[in-house]
């Protein structure tokens, strides 16, 4: 362990911006990407969802 | 195919589809687990680089996204050829799924590099061989998609971006070399990547900690948004014997 | 199938397509005024420097080239796949592969040949010597029939999609990049007194390789516009 403090491990050795905006910058991409995933899968299924009920309602109609 | 599963069975998307949902969650924990492992290694048991400081631990990100994003070219164009060739529509579904992920990664290697760059060289960009050969791969993955995106039929939208992905293997190697030739003309511009030959084995560990946790992460994404593909694609519920939950959610709401 | 009624086809096909650009030569005079408006423009927007000119000329004429020939890319295959021939030429038994290269050559003789023969006079305009204008037309000979071979992949991928101007420049600017290098490469090496043989040697090798490679692609994507 090379740190001796939080601050010091924040400071990065006056890295810090550098080494955080890359961390932050994948996780943020990570995350966004899982969060469209979520979104284009309710997306879908509400779709095909309507489509289902939709034809179904015709044929008994 | 006497002994064990039949793999084949799981080339057709009704049956890879269920397959699929019980990965995911398997390829998704194992990957947060490396990847806490990972940064664990990468932030407290990595020593300071003697050259470069603290800045080098940017390779536990970009080291890992750039090895991915072009893995995940090669293995879309594979998914391409096998489609165009065995006329697979899971292969095509497969390519679909792998670009966005591929797209991202390479665009995440381009920002961490820009990022390492600017403490290292003093410069955020120089057109080195690695940098041209992966800003020109960000823009194939942009043309897969933007392609696939332009085409409405669907047959036609996926082999004629398999079309494209394959051409563009060929490319990126050539553009590699014809790279690092130029700068081998114009001296100037030449800078050294060299991360510093000797890396103490807990670093190369971290970094290697985080490709693995990158890849089972880029396989659980691309499962998942294969199965929204797949979703998308059929309108008329086809999956009779495995039916997906949005079908039996449906029948339960009737 | 017997090796001369393949070259009586492929032959054809070049005559056809130089016949129809004769009637319509304005078309073939677009791209070639457009090369010349564009290397015309950088004097303007850098200053007349002569060192930066001389610098920068090789880059200049050879991106203008290369954009030259883009935008002739939307007529290589449109004509025929709008009025119907291209699904002909699809059923006619000799490979199409042959009959696309065809195609290609017409059209590298009615929108990049005119190119090279103007690269001298622009070369002129920004300072290049004699021996560099050498190496200029030479590059340009080695690289516009590659820039056409791998052209007509974009553009047949993108046939009657919509916004295919755009598209097909965003497909095909990337897989144009080596030639780039190289082409380039060779004037200026051979300004900088290295001489530009190595570079056009490797010019010459992407043109072998997209002529083995790039009909096989092309007519794969004519088959799935076409389908």
């Amino acid at each position: 362990m090379q740190w001796g403090s939080a601050s010091e491990f924040f400071a990065m050795g006056g890295y810090g911006l550098y080494v955080w905006t890359s961390f932050v910058a994948t996780a943020l991409c990570m995350v966004w990407e899982v969060l469209a995933l979520w979104r284009r899968r309710a997306a879908a299924c509400a779709e095909q969802r309507a489509a289902l009920l939709g034809g179904t309602d015709e044929t008994t109609a | 195919m006497s002994t064990g599963i039949n793999w084949l069975k799981y080339s057709s998307p009704q049956a890879f589809y269920p397959l699929a949902g019980h990965l995911i969650p398997w390829f998704a924990c194992v990957a947060v687990a490396l990847m806490g492992v990972g940064l664990y290694m990468g932030f407290f048991v990595a020593p300071t680089d003697f050259q470069q400081g603290e800045a080098y631990r940017i390779i536990f990100v970009h080291v890992p996204a750039a090895w991915m994003s072009m893995f995940l070219y090669v293995v879309m164009a594979v998914w391409a050829g096998i489609g165009m060739g065995l006329n697979a529509r899971l292969s095509f579904m497969m390519a679909q799924a792998i670009a966005p992920t591929g797209a991202m990664f390479t665009f995440l290697a381009l920002l961490t590099g820009a990022m390492w760059g600017k403490p290292t060289w003093g410069a955020w960009w120089v057109w080195d061989a690695r940098l041209t050969s992966e800003l020109i791969l960000l823009f194939q993955y942009a043309g897969v998609m933007l392609l696939r995106t332009s085409i409405d039929d669907v047959r036609r939208a996926d082999r004629a971006s398999a079309v494209f992905a394959l051409v563009g293997v060929v490319n990126v190697p050539i553009i590699y070399f014809s790279v690092q030739w130029w700068n081998t003309l114009h001296q100037g511009a030449s800078v050294s990547m060299a991360t510093g030959s000797k890396m103490a084995s807990t670093m190369l560990t971290a970094m290697l900690l985080m490709t693995v946790a990158f890849w089972l992460y880029s396989i659980a994404v691309i499962l998942a948004r294969v199965r929204c593909v797949m979703i998308e694609r059929e309108s008329s519920p086809v999956w009779n014997d495995e039916k997906p939950a949005v079908i039996q959610e449906t029948v339960e709401a009737r | 199938m017997s090796g001369s009624s393949m070259w009586e086809a492929v032959s054809g096909i070049i005559r056809r397509d130089l016949l129809l650009a004769m009637r319509r030569r304005s078309d073939a005079a677009m791209s070639v005024f457009f090369l010349v408006i564009v290397v015309s423009l950088f004097p303007l927007g850098v200053g007349p420097e002569p060192a930066v000119l001389r610098t920068i000329g090789p880059g200049v004429l050879w991106v203008a080239a290369l954009l030259a020939c883009l935008l002739s890319l939307g007529r290589v295959f449109t004509a025929d796949y709008l009025d119907g021939v291209l699904e002909q030429m699809v059923l006619i038994p000799q490979p199409l592969a042959l009959l696309v290269g065809g195609k290609v050559v017409a059209h590298w003789v009615i929108s990049g040949f005119p190119i090279v023969l103007l690269s001298p006079l622009l070369g002129l305009q920004f300072g290049l010597s004699g021996e560099s204008l050498g190496v200029l037309v030479m590059s340009l000979l080695l690289g516009t029939p590659t820039l056409s071979m791998i052209g007509a992949i974009g553009a047949a991928l993108v046939l009657g999609v919509r916004g295919s101007g755009l598209l097909v420049a965003l497909l095909v600017l990337p897989l144009y990049v080596p030639v780039l290098i190289f082409g380039a490469g060779a004037v200026t090496s051979s300004m900088a007194g290295i001489g530009g043989e190595a570079n056009l040697s490797l010019l010459g090798a992407c043109l072998v390789l997209s002529l083995f490679l790039a009909p096989w692609a092309t007519a794969a994507a004519l088959r799935i516009a076409l389908e």
